[in-house]
């Protein structure tokens, strides 16, 4: 209902860079056991934006004081290739890849049942291979897709997407150049992530927005959640049918 | 000390009454107390105090290069070390998640609200600008770090007084301050809701953030939001979410009032 409204305001006015509507979605592109190696992975692409995940476990964790004996222990490695945008980034972690390596956490522990394993450790390990804004949410998307593909238990499956405002006008899943926007009140992006059954278990901000309208961009961001929710399982899906083949 | 699980069950149970234990509302911060100028060194300082959570911010500013993407504008260094000596629950070493997280947080209030007016720390374009360091440490861990943090950053640059810039050496002289950072009149404020059991409060005491699920920190300024970080796993619904809102709406005026009444004190 919602996002219809923000979609008549801005008709006729506002025009995106790359004209989409503004609840429309980039190009997604997602498939799972990219990975041999790994329990489970997944490439999971927005538009220019690519990530994959790779999943270990759940194994033993080490060192062994490192073990929780009451719950397993998610730990995420998000991690931006050095090529991945126009200016070379260092190699290695630094403070912004920290940052979101444990918002990722976060975002995906409410679905795992992590108290049925005790002592163990299940890492996912993140990789950015070109980055064309929404990183983390691709990530996020990636990783919940390789912790399925995984047989990790979970509850649902985790999806997540930024809900924006260009100047005054309510977008979905910003790309590079609409976070540089500079028109007017500028751009605000708000990467969310969701549970199956619309929960949110991850929230960041940046701009300027009132807070009657960032409620209506999360019921923007809540909605398109579902369409990305569809293209996960499809992978999913579509991986098991594969091997029936 | 950790905590024992035992307080926590008390805590929710009295929460679920609409009670805490210091008998505050959920809405009601500790007493603020906000003090200028503990370091001569610094371009400018401030000490807060909130409630036994106390924290001290310096501002210390020096000359540097533009970055490619803003060549008009100066730099924001925001960092948080949170002190071996303001807890016996934190070990020595490099700082941990909580710390980076905690200066991150705070850049993200100041710099997105746009409290600071970037384009006045240009001394040339794409050669020379101002790289302003917010640098936070905390002395005495109460709980509420973040927030105090926030209200420590604002009220130390408030303070600040720019040191001169020496055109022969191309240098900052630091033996002269004159100068006011160029900030906006309206300040951005730092407020953290914590869901501890059923309920979400502000401005938890150590005990009550030892039981707190998940968080959300809004920085806004003069009500409309400029910054948002959900920390911790626990999930929110949205309709709770839409709660804290609205209650958000109600108290930051109050503690724009009381942090503003502690920086007219003490101004200059």
């Amino acid at each position: 209902m919602t996002t219809k409204k923000s979609e008549t305001k801005s008709s006729g006015k506002f025009e995106r860079p790359d004209g989409r509507k503004v609840n429309e979605l980039r190009p997604i592109w997602a498939k799972v056991g990219v990975v041999p190696n790994a329990d489970g992975s997944a490439i999971y692409a927005s538009g220019d934006t690519i990530a994959i995940a790779a999943v270990y476990g759940p194994k033993q964790m080490h060192p062994q004081h490192s073990q929780n004996p009451e719950k397993g222990t998610l730990r995420c490695t998000y991690l931006m290739n050095s090529f991945s945008v126009n200016e070379r980034i260092k190699p290695g972690p630094n403070r912004r890849s920290m940052e979101i390596s444990k918002i990722t956490e976060w975002a995906l522990e409410p679905v795992l049942m992590l108290k049925d394993f005790p002592s163990q450790v299940i890492d996912v390990h993140i990789n950015i291979i070109q980055a064309d804004a929404g990183t983390r949410c691709a990530g996020i998307n990636a990783a919940s897709m390789a912790l399925a593909h995984a047989g990790v238990p979970m509850k649902s499956l985790v999806t997540s997407v930024s809900a924006g405002k260009l100047d005054k006008t309510l977008v979905i899943d910003l790309d590079k150049e609409e976070e540089d926007f500079e028109e007017g009140e500028g751009p605000t992006d708000i990467p969310l992530s969701f549970t199956g059954d619309g929960k949110i278990t991850h929230m960041q901000l940046d701009g300027k927005i009132s807070p009657a309208q960032l409620k209506e961009a999360v019921e923007m961001a809540r909605e398109s959640a579902k369409e990305i929710h569809k293209i996960q399982v499809k992978a999913l899906k579509d991986s098991v049918e594969g091997d029936k083949k | 000390m950790i905590t024992p699980k035992i307080n926590g069950d008390v805590i929710k149970k009295y929460l679920n009454e609409g009670k805490r234990f210091d008998g505050r509302g959920f809405d009601e911060f500790r007493e603020i107390i906000i003090e200028p100028n503990v370091s001569k060194k610094a371009e400018g300082s401030a000490r807060v105090k909130i409630g036994k959570t106390e924290v001290i911010v310096g501002i210390k500013m020096d000359i540097g290069t533009p970055y490619p993407d803003s060549m008009d504008k100066g730099n924001l260094i925001t960092s948080a070390e949170i002190l071996p000596m303001s807890s016996d629950r934190i070990e020595l070493g490099k700082p941990g998640f909580e710390s980076i997280e905690i200066g991150r947080i705070t850049d993200r209030v100041l710099r997105e609200s746009g409290f600071i007016d970037f384009k006045g720390l240009c001394i040339k374009e794409g050669e020379k600008v101002w790289n302003l360091y917010v640098d936070i440490y905390s002395i005495n861990d109460d709980g509420n770090l973040l927030d105090a943090a926030g209200i420590g950053a604002v009220a130390a640059l408030k303070w600040a007084r720019m040191p001169k810039y020496d055109e022969e050496t191309g240098k900052a002289d630091y033996h002269e301050h004159r100068d006011e950072l160029p900030l906006d009149e309206n300040v951005p404020i730092s407020l953290t809701f914590h869901k501890v059991g059923d309920h979400f409060i502000i401005d938890p005491n150590r005990e009550e953030e030892d039981f707190s699920e998940t968080r959300i920190t809004l920085g806004s300024k003069k009500g409309i939001i400029s910054s948002i970080q959900k920390g911790e796993s626990h999930q929110v619904s949205v309709e709770d979410f839409g709660k804290v809102l609205d209650r958000m709406e109600v108290v930051w005026k109050e503690v724009l009032k009381s942090i503003e009444k502690q920086i007219e004190k003490n101004k200059k």
